[in-house]
C-alpha cells in the first residue's frame, strides 16, 4: 500500500510537471497580454516598464523557471487584471462551482441508479422502456437549450424557482454555501438539474447495463435459491456489483463538471469558476489561466486517486498494491 | 407426514419456454419421487431439461420459461402456483440447491460470513448475528473447511474452486433442508476434488436424513452415489428405476447407448461406442419418440408417442422396442 502511494504520488508529480509545460507554452502562444492590459495611449517607456513589472520581458524558459519555483511554494502568480494572487481569485469562486457540480452529480446518482436498476430488472415493461427513452433525450438535448427551457418553464411561466444567482448563502468554515439555506436551495435547483441531466442519463444506462448483466449471473440465482427476499437480492447482491463502472464514470464526470460547467454557469449567472476562466482567457490574464488549469489537473489527479480507493472498497478483488496505476 | 410419504413427488411436470421460434418444451411430462434419505440421480445430456427440472421444483425458472402444467408435491403441498412468498420461504430453508459452477455461485463482492448469515436470517429473522455466525462456522467445519473462524471473514476469490463448492454446500445445508437439489456440483471440479465432494455430500445427507436429487451427465457418479435414477432425453424421462437395475440392465436404447459410451477396461482396444447423431433441437423434435432418429431399434411405429410403461415393478420406460427385455423377463 505504501509503495503504491509513493509510486502514485511520483506519477502525479510528473503529470503536473508535463501539464504545466503544455499550459505555459499554450498560453504563451495565444498572444502578448500587454497589448490588452495597457492603455493604448501609453508610450514605449511605459509599456517597457509594465512588461518588466509583469516579468514578460524575460525569455520564455526563464518565465517558466520562475513560475515553477514560485509554484513549488504555492504561489501561482498574481492576476494581471485584478492584481491579487491568482489562486485567491480562483478559490473565491471555487465553492460555488464545487457546490453546483457535486449537487448535480448527487442528483444524477440518487435518481439514476434506482431508475437504471428498474429498467434493468424489467427491460420489457412500459416503465423500463420509458426510462430508456428518457435517457436518450437526456443524452442528446444540448445543455444550453435545456437550461433555457428550464428557465422558461420554471422561472418565467410557473414562477416557482429563481433563475439567476446563488441566493442566500451560509458560511461554513469560511466557505459560502447555498445548499444550507432554503433560498439558496431554490437557486441551485435549476442549474443543478440542468447539469445533472446528462449525468443522470449516463448513470441510468450504466446501471441498466450492469443490472441486466448481473441478474443473469449464478450468484443472483443462488441468492434467490437461498430464499432471500427480492429487496435484498437487488439492493445487496446486484447493487454492489454494478457500482464499479458507475463510480469510474462519475469520477471523470465530476471533474469535467467542475472544470467546464461554463455553459450552465453562464445561463444561470452562477458566480463560479467557469465565468472567471472565460473572462481571463479574453483578457489574456495568463497567471489566472495557468493557475486554473493547474488546479484542474490537480483535481483530476485527486479524483482519480479517490476513485481507485473506492474501487478497493467496493471490490475485494482489487488490490491497490498490484494495480498498475 | 407419513413415514413412507415421499419428500417430493413430481407429477407430469411441464416447463415451457415461449420463444420467438415457438414453444420450447424443456420439461415435458416428467414424473418422479424422492423419499427421505434417498438419493435420486437425474441423468441426461446437455439440454435434456434436467437443470430446468431442478429450477422448476423451487419456482426459479426465469422468463420466458414457465411451468405450464403438472404438480410438484413437496410433502404433499403443491408448489406449482404457490405464492412467491411461500416459495421464498421454502427455498434455502426446506429445499436447498447447489449449483454447477462454484466460481460463479458466490457473490464476489460479499464476504462469506455475510452470504451465510443472510441465508439464516432470511428464514429466521430472530436469530441474531452472533448466533448466526456460530451456525455458519459450524457449517463450514462440517463440510471440511479448515480454520472456519478465519475463513468466514474471507471473500470468495480467496478460496479455491473445490473450497468454494464446499462453502456453497455449507450454505445449502445451513437450515437443514429436507431436500437438496444438486445441479452437477462436481462437473467444474478436478476429479480428485470431485471424489471428496461426493463423499462429503453423501455423508451429510446420511447424517441429516435429507433427500438428494443429483443432476448430472456422468453415469459413473450416479453409479456410486444414487439409489434411484431417472434418465432424461429431450425433456422427458425415458427410463427410471433403481440404479442397479437401470445401469446393469438398461431397457431404453438411449440408456444402453449412454452406458455403452462410458470407457471401460473390459473393452480395451476396441473403438469407443457412441450414439450416432446429435441431440435434436427442442424446437424441432422428431414426432413420437424423440430418440427414434438416432435409435438402432426404431421402427415406423415409433412416430407415435410411446406411453410410460412399467415393464417390471419399480421401473418405468418410454419405449416400444426396449433392448434386453427378454433378459429382464428371465
Amino acid at each position: 500500500m505504501l509503495v503504491y502511494l509513493i509510486r502514485r504520488l511520483l506519477q502525479s508529480a510528473v503529470v503536473l510537471l508535463v501539464m504545466s509545460m503544455l499550459v505555459f507554452l499554450g498560453v504563451f502562444a495565444i498572444g502578448d497580454p500587454i497589448e490588452i492590459l495597457i492603455n493604448p495611449q501609453a508610450d514605449q517607456a511605459e509599456i517597457a516598464r509594465a512588461r518588466n513589472a509583469l516579468g514578460l520581458d524575460l525569455p520564455l524558459w526563464e518565465q517558466y523557471a520562475r513560475f515553477l519555483v514560485n509554484a513549488a511554494t504555492g504561489d501561482l502568480g498574481r492576476s494581471f487584471v485584478h492584481n491579487i494572487p491568482a489562486i485567491d481569485l480562483i478559490f473565491q469562486r471555487m465553492p460555488a462551482t464545487l457546490e453546483l457540480a457535486i449537487t448535480a452529480t448527487l442528483m444524477g446518482v440518487v435518481l439514476g441508479v434506482p431508475l437504471g436498476m428498474w429498467a434493468g430488472l424489467k427491460p420489457n415493461s412500459m416503465v423500463g422502456k420509458s426510462i430508456m427513452a428518457g435517457s436518450i433525450l437526456g443524452f442528446s438535448l444540448p445543455t444550453f437549450w435545456v437550461g433555457l427551457m428550464l428557465i422558461m418553464i420554471f422561472a418565467v411561466q410557473l414562477g416557482w424557482l429563481p433563475s439567476t444567482g446563488r441566493g442566500e448563502t451560509r458560511s461554513v468554515l469560511g466557505i459560502q454555501l447555498s445548499i444550507l439555506t432554503l433560498d439558496g436551495l431554490s437557486h441551485i435547483a435549476l442549474p443543478a438539474l440542468n447539469l445533472a441531466l446528462f449525468k443522470l442519463s449516463l448513470v441510468i444506462r450504466l446501471a441498466r447495463a450492469g443490472t441486466r448483466e448481473a441478474v443473469l449471473q449464478d450468484y443472483v440465482k443462488f441468492a434467490r435459491a437461498k430464499g432471500l427476499a427480492q429487496k435484498r437480492v437487488v439492493w445487496v447482491h446486484v447493487f454492489k456489483n454494478i457500482l464499479i463502472p458507475i463510480v469510474t464514470v462519475l469520477g471523470l464526470e465530476l471533474g469535467t463538471t467542475i472544470a467546464f460547467a461554463v455553459v450552465t454557469e453562464t445561463i444561470f449567472a452562477w458566480p463560479g469558476m467557469g465565468k472567471l476562466i472565460i473572462d481571463s482567457i479574453n483578457l489574456l490574464d495568463r497567471p489566472v489561466v495557468v493557475a486554473y488549469l493547474m488546479i484542474i489537473v490537480f483535481m483530476f489527479i485527486f479524483i482519480n486517486f479517490a476513485v481507485d480507493l473506492v474501487y478497493s472498497v467496493l471490490d475485494p478483488r482489487v488490490r491497490l498494491s498490484d494495480a498498475k496505476a | 407426514m407419513r413415514p413412507n410419504q415421499p419428500v417430493l413427488a413430481v407429477e407430469s411436470l411441464r416447463t415451457h419456454f415461449d420463444t420467438r421460434a415457438g414453444v420450447l418444451k424443456a420439461v415435458d411430462d416428467v414424473s418422479f419421487q424422492v423419499a427421505p434419505g434417498q438419493v435420486l440421480g437425474l441423468v441426461g445430456e446437455s439440454g435434456s431439461g434436467k437443470t430446468v427440472t431442478g429450477f422448476s421444483i423451487i419456482g426459479l425458472v426465469d422468463p420466458p420459461g414457465r411451468v405450464a402444467g403438472g404438480k410438484v408435491l413437496f410433502k404433499g403441498e403443491d408448489l406449482v402456483g404457490a405464492s412467491e412468498e411461500r416459495l421464498r420461504g421454502l427455498r434455502g430453508d426446506r429445499v436447498a440447491m447447489i449449483f454447477q459452477d462454484p466460481m460463479m455461485t458466490l457473490n464476489p463482492v460479499l464476504r462469506v460470513d455475510t452470504q451465510m448469515i443472510e441465508a439464516i436470517q432470511a428464514h429466521d429473522p430472530k436469530v441474531d448475528r452472533k448466533a448466526a455466525l456460530i451456525r455458519a462456522r459450524d457449517a463450514l467445519g462440517r463440510v471440511g473447511i479448515p480454520s472456519p473462524d478465519e475463513r468466514l471473514k474471507a471473500y470468495p476469490h480467496q478460496f479455491s474452486g473445490g473450497m468454494r463448492q464446499r462453502v456453497a454446500i455449507a450454505i445449502a445445508l445451513l437450515n437443514k433442508p429436507d431436500l437438496i437439489i444438486a445441479d452437477e456440483p462436481t462437473t467444474a471440479l478436478d476429479v480428485t476434488i470431485q471424489g471428496q465432494i461426493l463423499y462429503e455430500v453423501q455423508k451429510l445427507c446420511r447424517e441429516t436424513g435429507a433427500a438428494l436429487i443429483w443432476i448430472t451427465h456422468d453415469l459413473s457418479v450416479v453409479a456410486g452415489l444414487a439409489d434411484a435414477v431417472c434418465v432424461m432425453y429431450a425433456g422427458r424421462i425415458v427410463e427410471s428405476g433403481s440404479v442397479d437395475d437401470v445401469l446393469d440392465r438398461p431397457m431404453h436404447p438411449y440408456t444402453a447407448g449412454l452406458i455403452g459410451s462410458v470407457p471401460s477396461r473390459n473393452r480395451r482396444g476396441s473403438k469407443l461406442a457412441q450414439i450416432p447423431g446429435m441431440t435434436p433441437s427442442l424446437l424441432n423434435l422428431p414426432q413420437g419418440c424423440a430418440f427414434r432418429t438416432r435409435c438402432s431399434h426404431a421402427q415406423p411405429g415409433c412416430a407415435v408417442e410411446p406411453p410410460i410403461t412399467q415393464p417390471v415393478p419399480g421401473r418405468t420406460l418410454r419405449c416400444f422396442h426396449p433392448v434386453g427385455l427378454a433378459h429382464a423377463h428371465a
